[in-house]
């Protein structure tokens, strides 16, 4: 591989055709079969003339439904690619026994496990569970959509931009082989001379600029658009961790930011702010990349607890219990998740003192996660609860996530750490909690709202089947690693020596292809209840006797989401109206303030990707054209008044007479 | 059905016994206390897990829709005495566990040394710790053993029952410096020094590695840890000593170069101080070591007389360097450099200690007390803790 050579054109700066991997089959063959898919794609966009409309419709949309549908395909898209990788290092370790190297060089396989992280966390996990708050918050609290809504375009698109730049490193250079997060010295230029920690950084700063962004915009949208009657302890328990979740999202991503932007300088201009060599300090990096990272974990996992709180009361037919202990326990972890950064480096040799605070923070975290645990325990309690798949999912999360809980506390016990700190038995705890927590309730959460979504259902019976594949696959798959930590085999290994643990990596490699089967079936369902959409068609709007507000309007909901803003008297707002025996109103509607589609987040974000691409590959002429191109397109957008429209009342009246009729044929 | 389940777990249980669980069964006695940790804390939190996981079934199962027989009031969201009973239960158990976790981190504080070898056995008031400097090189492990002047590398062995003392470093990248059956691992760093203290207890050929990713041969830095009786230690210690091969400045640069599965290598001499030189990133002739410039910078600095004080790498020095680079020169002569980086961070003072209960650990009070000053020119992972 040259792409660590030094030599630079002007025109191409380090870029060459050598940056091209045409040397590993498996990348070259994986290209093929891209390209012709990216080709097939293509060309059926064209045939059936689907720009305009994606153009029109989708692309430049300023609506919050339409965008939150655009980060699920982008999170389910970049699902594939992680899980990819995650199948190839289960079949690498797996493999490389009694003197084998497997099938993947040190080179590869280290760029694979950097990039499952990184994608899993960044563009799997964040752009679902951002999708998810985007769909659901407004519609949760009675408004039409969020506060900047061309900021929440803007975004999403910069959220793309990322993702396609680690995409683009699998093909053109190589991305980073350093884990993912990128510790120094060994990210530093002379740990990494390559471009792989270049992809890493820009990917991640570009992307984070809409993560900060789209936190921004949902506090604001929760603290000033909530529906008139519903006070902060009124809000649905969904919008509740959502809200905290993007005041960590607000408070820890500058955090990232900044230290992204010292590695930045020390591999650029030479800085030496965690070389150990002129005085800088590689703990320092260690220390600020957990301060964002171990929010970060709270980031997604608050939404799911959110999740959760609405399937289980849903299901089971019941308030949820104890909705304002959930509230406190939900800002409760919050505020602790800043304060326990540090157990995640035990083992970098701070005091008995320093240690034993954070471990004891960190305990105190699963206080209130264990109140939520006995919540949603005691709303099931004298419930009537129906097993529908996004409750089947909340169980299984339930069952799962005390496990993880449970060796996460212990991994917070500093001299357990030591033992057991960067273990297979850690990659087993977090991928316990994060698929266990985060996961499930993502699945939970798709299944639960593609009805409002899509006006359909999607398929019962292969939603069953994927939920057993993944939950079975799951314990197959990482409950052999907690006994391989035990057995003391740390991670990201390659190669292995002892032959009495290699039947472990096969049980994992084999819950691997059974999440595989999962993932399939899940795809399946979505392809077949699309297919199938009507005899799976919901005209109620409201096919699970939803309790909160977005069950009150049709599926999918209209641009302007409800005609008139309902009042909230309860929390539960849509139960207490249907208890009351609420009555749609039927005339006196008035022309929506709406805002206008713009096309200035995807052109921004199209520019934010070439001046990544350029400053990964030192092309200074391309880096200065892009950052005046950048700059300029956000000023000229400012000048663009064109922003608003009104949807004049008689399409309003005309929508709302199609749904009066659809109601009264489905009987409601 | 149940009978059919118990057949079915016999192969995991037949797994399970074929397997080498040294986190569970180690063969020193600081990690047989951390295996303690992990098992009392594990148990700790049954208590609260395995209810909520029965209920979790009980009442899906009780509660479900078919069942039209159970009680279903939609209502019923609130009670005040159930609500204190599901946060206190979890307090109660995190309040023990915090009780556990800090007197465990005090007493299993790597950087302690050892006041026992066993549960009821003192170290003898003669008995000093052997020393062992540890270096993570790209890609192996260096150990030097000042006293008996030897150096190996990816071999290390230790005395039954005796104490030793780990001071540990890294050449380029940060590695950790672990060995499942003696003792937790810690991190090694460059221009840095962790320290581990730690015995083994059972005469043994155990395995340990680096735990933290640090580069494309990071799957082969591992290396054998023996522990030996007296005489077979003198042994190989002697075998060492009869190697020809000297661990001076110039062999450690070829050493540190990147190189992967490397065999036991053995150095029957070894230049004196030269793990102060590999801590402060001094062993090139002319080099700034780090001690040096900490005390200039602490003495304020060169002022822009240090702009133009450099030295070119050597080219091939450092693989991974970018060519041309530039390191600080040496202000000092080389022995006064050689005694300023030998000015070894101070270790955290002995106190007696019994088992876990905490009786010996400091008084609270003096968690607060200002350390003493760490004298300049040294950089430690951390400040003395006293």
């Amino acid at each position: 591989m040259s792409v660590a050579s030094t030599s630079q054109s002007i025109l191409f700066g380090k870029l060459s055709l050598s940056a091209l991997p045409l040397n590993e089959a498996i990348v070259v063959w994986t290209f093929v079969v891209v390209a012709i898919g990216a080709v097939a794609v293509l060309a059926a966009l064209t045939y059936f003339r689907l720009w305009g409309y994606l153009w029109r419709e989708w692309f430049t949309s300023v609506d919050h439904k339409k965008i939150g549908i655009m980060y699920m395909v982008l999170g389910i898209i970049m699902l594939l690619r992680g899980f990819a990788d995650a199948v190839m290092m289960r079949l690498q370790q797996a493999w490389a026994f009694n003197g084998s190297e497997g099938y993947l060089n040190a080179h590869h396989y280290d760029q694979i496990f950097t990039a499952h992280g990184v994608i899993m966390i960044f563009f799997v996990a964040m752009p679902l569970v951002t999708g998810l708050m985007n769909y659901v918050v407004p519609l949760q609290i009675g408004a039409r959509d969020v506060s900047f809504p061309f900021l929440n375009n803007f975004s999403f698109w910069m959220t793309t931009a990322g993702a396609v730049l680690v995409m683009m490193s699998l093909f053109i250079g190589e991305f980073a082989q350093t884990g993912w997060l990128a510790y120094p010295p060994l990210s530093g230029i002379d740990g990494s001379p390559g471009v792989g920690v270049d992809y890493y950084i820009w990917a991640l700063q570009i992307a984070g600029v809409g993560t900060t962004l789209s936190g921004i915009n949902l506090i604001c949208t929760i603290i000033k658009m909530r529906a008139p009657g519903m006070d902060m302890m009124k809000m649905p328990v969904f919008t509740w961790t959502s809200l905290c979740t993007n005041v960590l999202i607000v408070a820890t991503f500058p955090v990232l930011t900044a230290v992204l932007v010292l590695l930045s300088l020390d591999r650029y201009v030479g800085t030496n702010f965690f070389t150990s060599d002129l005085g800088g300090n590689p703990m320092m990096y260690v220390n600020l990349i957990w301060i964002w990272g171990h929010p970060e974990v709270y980031i997604l996992v608050l939404p799911a607890f959110g999740i959760f709180s609405e399937v289980t009361s849903t299901f089971t037919g019941k308030r949820l219990f104890g909705y304002t202990s959930m509230v406190y326990a939900t800002v409760v972890i919050t505020i602790l998740s800043y304060l326990v950064w540090l157990h995640h480096f035990f083992t970098m040799g701070s005091g008995a003192s320093v240690n034993s605070f954070f471990g004891i923070t960190t305990m105190i975290i699963s206080i209130p996660t264990g109140a939520k645990m006995f919540n949603w325990l005691f709303t099931m309690y004298r419930g009537r609860i129906r097993f529908e798949a996004p409750m089947m999912w909340t169980i299984a999360f339930m069952l799962t996530f005390v496990i993880g809980g449970m060796t996460g506390v212990l991994l917070a016990v500093p001299p357990a750490d030591f033992v057991l700190h960067n273990s297979l038995f850690l990659v087993a705890h977090f991928h316990n909690v994060i698929i266990g927590g985060v996961l499930y309730g993502l699945f939970a959460g798709m299944i639960y709202w593609w009805p409002k979504a899509f006006g359909f259902r999607l398929h019962p019976l292969l939603g069953k089947f994927s939920f057993w594949f993944w939950v079975i696959g799951f314990w197959f798959a990482f409950m052999p690693l907690y006994v391989l930590g035990l057995m003391g085999v740390t991670r990201r290994l390659r190669v292995f020596d002892d032959p009495s643990q290699q039947i472990w990596f096969m049980i994992a490699g084999f819950g691997a292809f059974l999440i595989f089967l999962g993932i399939v079936c899940f795809l399946l369902q979505i392809a077949y209840s699309i297919w199938k959409r009507d005899e799976l068609r919901d005209e109620t709007g409201d096919p699970w006797d939803g309790r909160t507000l977005e069950w009150a309007t049709s599926s999918p909901p209209p641009a302007y989401n409800f005609a008139f803003t309902p009042v909230v008297h309860d929390n539960d707002a849509w139960s207490d109206m249907k208890k009351r025996g609420y009555q749609r109103p039927l005339t006196g509607y008035r022309p929506i303030h709406m805002p206008r589609n713009t096309g200035a987040g995807v052109i921004l974000a199209g520019i934010s990707l070439v001046l990544g691409f350029a400053l990964i590959w030192h092309i200074w002429w391309l880096v200065a054209v892009s950052f005046v191109g950048l700059i300029a397109t956000a000023i000229a957008h400012t000048f663009n008044y064109n922003r608003d429209y009104y949807i004049p009342a008689e399409e309003v009246t005309r929508t709302e007479e199609e749904r009066t009729r659809a109601l009264a044929a489905a009987g409601v | 059905m149940n009978r059919f389940r118990i057949v079915a777990l016999l192969p995991v249980l037949a797994l399970l016994g074929g397997c080498n669980f040294v986190v569970l069964h180690p063969a020193g006695f600081v990690a047989e206390q951390q295996r303690d940790l992990v098992i009392i804390s594990t148990l700790l939190m049954l208590v609260i897990i395995i209810p909520v996981m029965a209920l979790t079934v009980l009442f899906a199962w009780r509660y479900r829709a078919a069942n039209k027989k159970a009680d279903y009031q939609p209502d019923w969201d609130h009670s005040t005495g159930l609500e204190l009973v599901i946060w206190a239960a979890p307090l109660l158990i995190i309040i023990c566990l915090g009780a556990i976790t800090w007197m465990g981190t005090h007493l299993l504080d790597p950087y302690r040394r050892l006041e026992k070898i066993a549960p009821n056995t003192p170290v003898a008031q003669d008995v000093k710790p052997l020393e062992v400097q540890v270096v993570a090189l790209d890609w192996k492990w260096l150990f030097i053993y000042p006293e008996q002047g030897v150096a190996t590398v990816n071999e290390l062995a230790a005395p039954v029952n005796r104490p030793v003392h780990f001071r540990i470093t890294a050449s380029s990248v940060m590695n950790s410096f672990y060995i499942p059956a003696l003792a937790g691992q810690i991190y090694a760093m460059p221009a840095m020094q962790t320290q581990l203290h730690a015995v083994i207890n059972h005469p043994g050929n155990y395995k340990g590695f680096s735990a933290n990713y640090s580069g494309h041969g990071f799957s082969g830095m591992h290396f054998r840890f023996h522990g030996m009786d007296e005489a077979g230690f003198e042994t190989w210690v002697n075998e060492a000593k009869a190697s020809g091969a000297r661990l001076d400045r110039a062999a450690y640069m070829q050493l540190e170069r990147p190189s992967e599965n490397v065999p036991v290598q053995k150095f029957g001499q070894v230049e004196k101080g030269i793990f102060d030189l590999i801590r402060n990133l001094c062993v090139e002739p002319g080099r700034m070591c780090m001690s040096e410039m900490m005390a200039l910078d602490a003495g304020g600095g060169l002022g822009l007389a240090g702009i133009n004080a450099t030295l070119p790498l050597p080219r091939d020095y450092r693989a991974r360097a970018r060519s041309g680079d530039r390191v600080i020169a040496s202000i000092c002569t080389p022995d006064e450099a050689e005694q300023m980086a030998s000015r070894a961070p101070p270790v955290a003072p002995v106190r007696s200690s019994t088992a876990i209960t905490g009786f010996g650990l400091p008084q609270p009070g003096s968690i607060f007390r200002r350390s003493e000053p760490t004298p300049r020119g040294m950089q430690t992972a951390r400040p003395t803790n006293s």
